[in-house]
């Protein structure tokens, strides 16, 4: 079979006139001061503020994913921005989770899963698009740090290497390794180690290096399962620190477990139970005064 | 979360530890009952027991083996005579047990790779992978004169005369390249079985992860799986290894048990192979008491060579270990 270069993938340029939609200020101050933070939830939601822009890169049509007979996600339809971060709650095994897979494709991986409904990205159905082109697009970073057992600089550049060609020579990669790591904020503490096994880094850099080689695919929208679950909080803070730093270049949708983390870094909220997404708004919206009945008690601890 | 802490009950103060259900006494050996204090102290002496023997085993043959091992030994041949003095070395012995145990391992190794990935990573369709599984645990069942046998058939085929000394039409089915081929199978079901084990523990997100940045699942496995699990097929490797330079009875039947190499006419690594030879372990057959050459001195010094092969390739495999050890691997 003839190997096929892929098309350079579309970085978008951020102008006036594509930015879709230009997101009023809060009426609520974000940083706790002035009006009251909604009910439990206490303390300053973020430093950097409101998203600045947000254009559209995935659209979510009518989802639903069922493993044999089991549905785990129920008819989901849900917008993906860039310039902002979208968390996914609600409580274990309501399939936030697979729905999260679903944009890359990964729960093809399931043989007993089936779909319906479409996902696009840049308004083409990922359907159509080649696995390994669309999972270059849309990457992924898990719950439990997993770097490849080589050095940090192979890390990175085992994705820059394109199948079936030539492996390209350590030097010609090391510009965009550097910038990889740079982007995930990791490069200052392990200029010196590139060398060293990945394996043997710290849990909450271990994270970073899994997000900088998310990042060194150039995707579009960045995938985040529970990243940090596994981690200290002082890691965990120097993540979402990261993820709010990112939403600018790419999308960024995280799942997590824990509400004050989707709370402070999060610009929407979908609240998913049963398979079902029961309610989508803004943080503030949703932890303040959630339209729901089921999203008022999640988020109060009445459950999950 | 706050409002639990606050109400812990206030007896307890944080930093004692919670009472024993025995009033204190320390839970140790002493409080076993007597059946369990007999079977730990059985325990101990095998263990005691086997250690012995291994250190007996090992420093007798290395007591043997250093009074009676000359270097010479390593480069003269095996030569016919009346005394020990006369009957030279078993060099032909020690280089026929480097050659079947490099061509046994190089066709088990690759087949026995590619048998446990695909086994492991694909294993469809279910049916034909449990079937193989199956096959494996039968090979490595059968006794290796069994397979020796089996050999014989087929390596005395005119089809695969080739491999082996051949006149007037009949295929002498006796080489190097035939006790290789039948020693591989001895090899091959320890090569999977390991490579099985190193490639399940990888947890699936690491696989996934490398799918994840658009990597396709044959890159996957050779970039990633194939490396991440090193350490495992370097055992089977070397366990492998063990068996092959180990077997006897395929050396007597499909290697000719000569006790110089036969060549054949041919180019110069061919004729060597495709004709008859001995190594190490049918050299000390031979050379003990029960054996042809009855020199067990030889013998002795042949066997010591054998277990210092074996031990390097313990030290090799915990080599190996260490090393990937020191590379770290996943928390689960």
């Amino acid at each position: 079979m003839e190997f096929v270069t892929p098309p350079p993938i579309r970085r978008l340029e951020l102008n006036e006139t594509q930015v879709a939609r230009q997101i009023a200020p809060p009426t609520q101050p974000a940083n706790g001061h002035g009006a009251p933070a909604p009910s439990g939830f206490t303390g300053a939601r973020r430093s950097i503020g409101a998203p600045q822009f947000s254009i559209r890169r995935m659209e979510v049509d009518n989802l639903s994913v069922s493993y044999a007979k089991r549905e785990a996600v129920k008819s989901v339809s849900l917008p993906i921005r860039q310039g902002e971060v979208l968390a996914m709650i609600g409580p274990s095994g309501c399939g936030k989770t697979t729905l999260l897979r679903s944009l890359n494709r990964l729960t093809e991986l399931t043989r007993t899963a089936t779909f319906s409904g479409r996902i696009l990205l840049d308004d083409v159905d990922t359907s159509l698009i080649e696995p390994t082109l669309l999972r270059r697009r849309v990457t992924m970073v898990f719950q439990q740090p997993n770097p490849f057992p080589m050095s940090v600089f192979d890390n990175i550049a085992y994705v820059l290497r394109e199948q079936g060609s030539r492996r390209q020579r350590k030097k010609t990669l090391e510009p965009q390794v550097h910038s990889a790591l740079e982007r995930a904020g990791l490069f200052e503490e392990v200029k010196d180690n590139l060398d060293h096994p990945a394996l043997r880094l710290s849990g909450g850099q271990q994270q970073r290096l899994c997000i900088a080689r998310a990042l060194a695919a150039e995707p579009e929208v960045l995938l985040l399962d529970e990243p940090c679950s596994a981690l200290d909080p002082q890691s965990t803070q120097v993540i979402e620190d990261l993820i709010v730093k990112l939403r600018d270049d790419v999308a960024v949708v995280i799942v997590t477990h824990n509400l004050q983390q989707a709370y402070r870094i999060a610009d929407h909220v979908a609240f998913m139970y049963l398979g079902e997404m029961v309610e989508y708004s803004s943080a503030t919206a949703l932890f303040g005064s959630p339209r729901e009945k089921r999203t008022q008690e999640y988020v109060s601890g009445a459950f999950g | 979360m706050d409002s639990s802490l606050a109400t812990r009950p206030a007896e307890i103060p944080p930093t004692q530890s919670p009472p024993r259900p025995d009033g204190g006494r320390p839970r140790s050996g002493v409080t076993w009952h007597l059946s369990d204090r007999i079977g730990l102290a059985l325990c101990w002496a095998l263990g005691l027991l086997f250690c012995a023997i291994a250190v007996a085993i090992v420093a007798y043959l290395l007591v043997q083996g250093i009074k009676y091992l000359r270097p010479s030994m390593l480069v003269t041949p095996a030569s016919a005579g009346f005394s020990q003095s006369e009957t030279g070395g078993f060099s032909d012995a020690f280089f026929g047990t480097l050659i079947v145990a490099v061509m046994g391992i190089s066709i088990a190794l690759p087949i026995g790779i590619g048998v446990a990935v695909w086994l492991v990573e694909y294993g469809r369709p279910t049916a034909l992978a449990r079937v193989t599984e199956s096959t494996i645990e039968a090979i490595a069942g059968i006794p290796s004169i069994v397979l020796a046998l089996f050999g014989t058939v087929i390596f005395s085929s005119t089809t695969l005369g080739f491999l082996s000394r051949t006149s007037e039409g009949i295929v002498f089915g006796r080489s190097f390249f035939a006790a290789s081929a039948m020693l591989s199978l001895v090899a091959l079901p320890l090569v999977v079985a390991s490579t099985r084990e190193g490639l399940s523990a990888i947890p699936q997100h690491v696989r996934e992860a490398s799918y994840a940045v658009g990597k396709t699942k044959i890159a996957t496995t050779r970039r990633i799986l194939l490396p991440a699990s090193r350490p495992q097929v370097a055992t089977g490797a070397m366990l492998g290894l063990g068996r092959i330079i180990g077997d006897t009875a395929i050396i007597v039947v499909l290697l000719g048990a000569t006790q110089n190499f036969a060549p054949v006419g041919g180019a110069f690594p061919l004729n060597y192979l495709r004709g008859a030879g001995t190594t190490l372990t049918n050299f000390v057959y031979e050379a003990s008491p029960t054996g042809n050459l009855d020199q067990p001195q030889k013998a002795y010094a042949a066997a010591f060579v054998l277990l210092l092969m074996v031990l390097a390739l313990n030290a090799a495999v915990d080599i190996v270990h260490r090393r990937a050890r020191k590379a770290g691997t996943w928390s689960s």
